[in-house]
């Protein structure tokens, strides 16, 4: 296993919403002493049916039994990997910057656009922005920003849409998605 | 279907409007009740503050389930174990918060990695004192996630029959189980209306999953074009009942098969394709022609490394069908090339049907002879030995001997179970009670117990050794008060002689806390009123083994044996199935 070469993978992961069912999946993880990049859970459009988009750094062979392994828990519906070539992927950044700057330093103004980022909301002391991107996208803008002094800095992890042309309704059909209790 | 309960106090009936399909119940009443459902006959126990509201209800119905009082939660869950392994049926277990859910964890964790039926409820706290470090309080959800199969915490009592449901249907579907289910004070003491719908299917839950046309194809394909092929087959036969079919399959193809620890008793041993016990204390000629066969087909077994040595030189010359039930089993250790997945009770019959009849005798003549060698080098030694001492191998052939290959063998772990495992010999399944996956000293004793109340018919014999027998000796007091009839053999070193023989072979014979000070076994026994004999001397051994036997109550025989025997053949950490050293 040391021999092979280890790269990015997005595990998507579908379960029913049970309390303690995320500790059941983050386990098989830690029982092997496999650090996760990244994890985003969010229900998907089918109610009570989760979706985790998990990122970690290993080998392939370990990553196919790790997948099996999640697949096996009872309130697990179905569990996929994929590398990095076959999704496409997608990260939220929220900076907070003190309004002062917006309001003093043309500079920051000319930043923002540059970078397509958004200001959600202003307020008397601070201003909100809005980056969509890659990781290394939304450290870029934060790294231009900082000298003006952020306030504080939050980063989503990646969510991941497969590259496939699989109909959704086939694909839960396919995984009984429909119909959980 | 429901018994009637009208006269009961607890039972609101103003509001059983439908006494035919809902009935007022407490939880606790409703756990038992849900028991009865799965005819549940046999629960182990230990009774504690958070669960005693169920402990009432089990005083209330016990005309029709019988509780075993162990001595200590985990003596239960191996009772539990042994139960449902001599059985098939599902185990129960029944336990307080805190440490009484605790205890159970060493014995969830042995039926979790050898696929045994577990239902294991434990009491909780009441729900508005959870996450308040209450008495007694331990989060055993959290605990027990690693080793069960499911679990889940009710904290309302109207979720009883539901979660009961399921978990019996978890428990022994597809790959079996431990489950566990925590059930807090206030949901054993409110009031639900019950009914019992038995579960069958769950969404997310695919039991048994169906093989593909093709790989049953391909699997026929190459076993019937094979010139050296060899069948190595575990636990996966008993637990899916087919060792009819296995019996059936090696009968059309001759093909020479070997059973891992787990599979024992599967198939009897006096089969004509039966080349004996694989993995690191098996016999010689499966274990190094494992390397010389063309296509290995496994079935119901998981490759465990106690079986393939170093998996880099397992079975190098051989194609490989698995025959499995859990996906997550298929290229986990070995890397397969046909995988058949499903019950082995369904899909053996799909290969039979096609495979071509043959007989294989030069092939055959292989582990004759290598069989030949071990005799003379290992098996002769063990069972007529020169030495004045008593050997491990020969109590264990002379119970087979005089037990006529009847008897139900449960064993602890150590150079005892080895011992037990390639000398004892079945004449039918279900015979070899042992703890293969996770080695659990102390499983024996308890195991013994829950074997012999499962089975009460069949002889019950549990072989241990002087380390094992004291891991759970306190379940001496559960054969007292149930007058359980378990035969006990203590098979005494004064070591803990499979680490003492690994100190011997790999730490320059530096005995570190291997040497045992016993107790005087012949006084624990009789304190506890139990039927007793020490044996020193082979001359001895025949005649107190029978009278052991013979015997219409519990017995503990102890036999002094050879401190400082070891077991071989043995295949050293670190190697190959094909490096299997003789001595």
């Amino acid at each position: 296993m040391t021999d092979e070469l280890k790269s990015n993978f997005t595990l998507a992961l579908f379960s029913r919403n049970r309390a303690g069912i995320l500790n059941r999946i983050t386990a098989v993880f830690s029982r092997i002493k496999l650090n996760i990049d990244s994890l985003n859970v969010s229900e998907t459009e089918n109610k009570g049916v989760y979706r985790y988009s998990v990122k970690v750094n290993s080998t392939e062979k370990l990553i196919k039994r790790i997948t099996k392994q999640i697949e096996k828990q009872v309130d697990v519906i179905k569990a996929t990997y994929s590398t990095d070539d076959f999704i496409v992927q997608q990260e939220v950044a929220l900076y907070k910057i003190p309004s002062s700057v917006m309001l003093d330093r043309i500079k920051t103004e000319k930043i923002i656009r540059n970078h397509y980022a958004r200001v959600l909301t202003m307020h008397r002391d601070y201003t909100v922005i809005e980056k969509t991107g890659h990781t290394h996208e939304t450290q870029q803008l934060f790294d231009e920003l900082e000298p003006f002094g952020i306030l504080e800095f939050v980063r989503s992890g990646p969510i991941s849409i497969s590259k496939t042309t699989q109909l959704l309704s086939d694909f839960n059909a396919a995984n009984e998605m429909k119909s959980i209790i | 279907m429901f018994n009637d309960h009208n006269h009961m106090s607890l039972i609101n009936t103003e509001e059983n409007v439908n006494a035919q399909t809902t009935q007022k119940l407490s939880g606790a009443q409703a756990i038992i009740q849900c028991l009865i459902e799965e005819q549940v006959e046999m629960m182990f126990g230990y009774p504690g503050g958070a669960i005693m509201p169920t402990y009432d209800a089990i005083h209330e119905y016990q005309n029709q389930i019988k509780h075993i009082l162990v001595r200590h939660e985990q003596g239960a869950t191996h009772a539990a174990q042994g139960y449902a392994r001599a059985t098939g049926k599902v185990g129960v277990c029944i336990a307080t918060s805190g440490p009484g859910a605790t205890n159970l964890i060493t014995g969830i964790a042995d039926a979790q990695i050898d696929s045994t039926p577990l239902v294991c409820i434990t009491g909780q706290v009441h729900k508005d004192l959870l996450g308040t470090d209450a008495f007694q309080e331990t989060d055993i959800i959290d605990i027990s996630m690693p080793v069960t199969k499911w679990n889940y915490k009710v904290t309302e009592a109207d979720e009883i029959p539901r979660v009961l449901a399921k978990a019996f249907f978890i428990a022994k579907s597809g790959r079996p189980g431990p489950v566990l289910i925590d059930i807090t004070k206030n949901a054993q003491m409110e009031f639900l209306e019950f009914s019992y719908d038995k579960c069958n299917h769950i969404n997310s839950y695919l039991p048994e999953p169906v093989p593909s046309s093709h790989s049953v194809i391909d699997a026929v394909s190459l076993i019937n074009n094979a010139k050296k092929p060899l069948v190595v087959f575990g636990q996966g036969v008993i637990l899916g009942n087919a060792e009819p079919e296995l019996k059936m399959f090696l009968d059309k193809s001759g093909i020479p098969a070997a059973s891992t620890i787990m599979g024992l008793s599967a198939l009897n041993p006096n089969h004509k394709s039966y080349v004996g016990m694989l993995g690191m204390h098996g016999n010689y000629a499966p274990n190094l022609l494992t390397n010389e066969c063309d296509v290995l087909i496994a079935i119901g077994m998981r490759f465990d490394d106690r079986v393939t040595g170093t998996i880099s030189t397992y079975a190098t010359n051989a194609k490989i069908v698995h025959l499995e039930i859990d996906p997550s089993e298929v290229n986990k250790n070995i890397k397969v090339d046909v995988a058949v997945m499903g019950n082995v009770k369904h899909t053996l019959p799909q290969i039979i049907m096609k495979t071509n009849k043959n007989k294989h005798p030069a092939w055959r003549k292989q582990f004759t002879d290598l069989y030949n060698k071990e005799n003379e080098k290992v098996i002769e030694q063990d069972l007529n030995p020169k030495a004045n001492e008593i050997s491990m191998p020969e109590v264990v052939n002379l119970v087979s001997d005089l037990t006529k290959d009847k008897a139900i063998i449960v064993t602890d772990v150590g150079q005892h179970q080895m011992a037990a495992c390639r000398y004892s010999r079945f004449k039918q399944t279900r015979s070899m009670i042992t703890s293969g996956g996770l080695g659990t000293m102390g499983f024996c004793l308890p195991a013994a117990i829950g074997a012999k109340l499962g089975q009460p018919d069949r002889l019950v014999i549990g072989i241990v050794g002087d380390g094992g027998v004291q891991m759970n000796i306190q379940e001496l007091g559960t054969i007292m008060q149930t007058k359980v009839n378990v035969k006990i053999i203590i098979l005494n070193n004064q070591f803990l002689g499979m680490v003492r023989q690994w100190q011997e072979l790999y730490f320059d014979k530096r005995y570190a806390s291997t040497e045992m000070l016993n107790p005087d076994y012949q006084k624990l026994s009789g304190a506890y009123g139990i039927a007793s004999q020490k044996v020193t001397k082979r001359s001895q051994l025949k005649t107190a083994l029978e009278k052991m036997i013979q015997h219409d109550e519990s017995y503990i025989l102890e036999v002094m044996v050879g401190q400082e025997q070891n077991v071989f053949p043995m295949i050293s950490p670190g190697m190959s199935v094909s490096d299997m050293r003789l001595s």
